[in-house]
């Protein structure tokens, strides 16, 4: 008998809020100034999304695969899994995820969405996780220093990928969800487990899925012919 | 109710005597922690060690890492020998090691870790050594008991056969006090180490005594509940019965409440600060609260 149910999630954090916030600090600064670039490939993203033809969808999926396999290696597998054992377990679900794109991208393809509510809600999604999560360091009090970057940081990436999985359409989409949706659970719970008013971010990126799904998923009916 | 305080000299009989504190107080304020034997072989302890859990965790950081090395040598510098340690605790253990050879590897040292989940316990264990550095550990405890049939009997070849001084078991947060109450019972420790504070007061009712009465010595751990009882006080001001035993902090004060009871052989802290590594050090000399003292510390500390 283990007595599992006497365990809480405090008892699997294993580092306190300042070695968790330190880590970004430190990626910046080990990868300085490539979080430029990086912001810089958020907004072409962003603008692939918007032209929105078969092949600037998939650059934009390149894009994206190539900074999930970024911040699987150079973040959660050299940094955030030493000091958090079970990282080392999520970092190859991170290069999953990137595969995954790059052969959904080129065997399936994607189109956009009609235009609506739900395209909108994700260049929303984009435009948030590339210019508004950098600066939730300092609204939360925190040094400038510490702020989470797309393609550097993995929340960020994870809800402008989320943006641009809603902006589409195609056969196989939906296996693109699983993992960052339950990235964004695992962080909001770890930020939760902190005492850290930010885990409303990854928890709020996952409701705006749902809530993007469910009114897509009411739509499409509407619009087959009868 | 008496009207005087009295405090408890800490001697190796005291470590030993079920039920009961002992009454006396003539140790003088000193700021190094006094000691307290082994029981199964008469070791001298210092009372107050420290803990590597959250705090040590600092993954690569040059910088964390040597603010980490710098809370070992306030440790060593103010009396301390016995650090603590488990492969669960993230890189804790070759920050650990980080230290031990920035500090040119003190002998005062008592290293003690834990053989976690790993099925192959060996490899584990010598991973853990290669990390701290030290040809061998003082004391190897099976961490909450996981998969403790297999890995008691290792420890205990271990010791056998000279690669281990002290073999233990541990749980936190009053978890299968059932099984480490049978444990203790039927198996020849060393040491046992469990959650024991001024408002987790379970294990008083029967670990305690039964450490006592088998000579286990026993370790406590999150004595500040993960600072949880730092911050349940840290509004309050700190009651003038403080000064009684030379308590000039809360994290003192609840720190002497659990050294005082005579089965505990040492409590364990963890901070990432130098200057609360020297105040959690400075707690184990000096004066400890006798059995009054020890229900007003925890009735006030409850009532908060």
């Amino acid at each position: 008998m283990s007595e599992w149910w006497s365990y809480s999630a405090e008892d699997f954090l294993l580092f306190s809020p300042r070695t968790y916030w330190r880590m970004f600090e430190l990626q910046n600064e080990a990868y300085w100034p490539l979080p430029v670039l990086t912001l810089a490939l958020g907004g072409i993203v962003t603008f692939l999304a918007a032209r929105g033809g078969a092949n600037f969808l998939r650059s934009a999926a390149a894009i994206l695969a190539l900074v999930w396999s970024f911040v699987a290696y150079t973040f959660l597998w050299t940094r955030y899994a030493g000091i958090n054992w079970a990282i080392a377990y999520v970092a190859p679900a991170f290069v999953l995820e990137a595969l995954l794109l790059l052969l959904i991208a080129v065997r399936a393809g994607f189109t956009v969405q009609p235009r609506g509510v739900v395209p909108w809600t994700g260049y929303l999604l984009l435009a948030f996780a590339t210019v508004g999560v950098p600066l939730l360091a300092p609204l939360h009090g925190r040094d400038r220093s510490t702020s989470e970057i797309f393609g550097i940081a993995p929340d960020p990436t994870v809800i402008a990928t989320l943006g641009f999985l809603i902006l589409l359409r195609g056969r196989f989409l939906w296996l693109l969800y699983p993992i960052p949706i339950l990235w964004c659970l695992l962080s909001g719970m770890t930020l939760h487990t902190m005492g850290d008013a930010q885990a409303w971010m990854p928890f709020t990126a996952v409701a705006v899925v749902a809530a993007a799904a469910i009114a897509a998923a009411v739509r499409r009916p509407s619009r087959t012919p009868a | 109710m008496p009207t005087t305080r009295r405090a408890f000299l800490q001697t190796s009989v005291a470590a030993t005597a079920a039920g009961a504190l002992l009454p006396t107080a003539l140790r003088a304020a000193t700021a190094e922690p006094a000691s307290r034997p082994i029981p199964s072989s008469g070791e001298q302890l210092p009372i107050v060690g420290l803990g590597t859990w959250i705090t040590f965790n600092v993954g690569e950081d040059p910088q964390r890492k040597d603010e980490c090395a710098a809370v070992m040598a306030a440790f060593f510098e103010s009396g301390g020998r016995m650090i603590d340690s488990s492969p669960m605790y993230g890189s804790a253990q070759p920050v650990i090691g980080y230290g031990l050879q920035k500090l040119g590897r003190p002998k005062a040292l008592f290293a003690a870790d834990k053989v976690w989940t790993s099925g192959d316990g060996p490899a584990q264990i010598e991973e853990t050594r290669a990390y701290w550095g030290v040809p061998r550990f003082d004391l190897l405890q099976v961490h909450n008991l996981v998969d403790w049939e297999a890995k008691l009997p290792l420890l205990f070849e271990m010791k056998a056969a000279g690669k281990l001084r002290y073999v233990g078991i541990t749980t936190s947060e009053g978890r299968r006090h059932d099984l480490i109450e049978r444990i203790m019972r039927d198996q020849p420790l060393d040491f046992v180490q469990f959650t024991y504070n001024a408002v987790d007061r379970e294990a008083e009712a029967r670990l305690l005594p039964l450490a006592a009465e088998r000579g286990i010595a026993v370790i406590v751990n999150r004595p500040f509940e993960q600072g949880a009882l730092i911050r349940r006080v840290a509004n309050a001001p700190l009651p003038g019965f403080a000064a009684e035993v030379g308590a000039t902090s809360w994290a003192q004060l609840l720190l002497k409440f659990i050294l005082a009871h005579p089965a505990v052989t040492v409590a364990i802290p963890a901070t990432s600060r130098v200057d609360h590594v020297r105040e959690n050090l400075a707690a184990g000399g000096g004066l400890l609260p006798d059995a009054d003292l020890r229900a007003r510390i925890s009735a006030q500390v409850r009532s908060l």
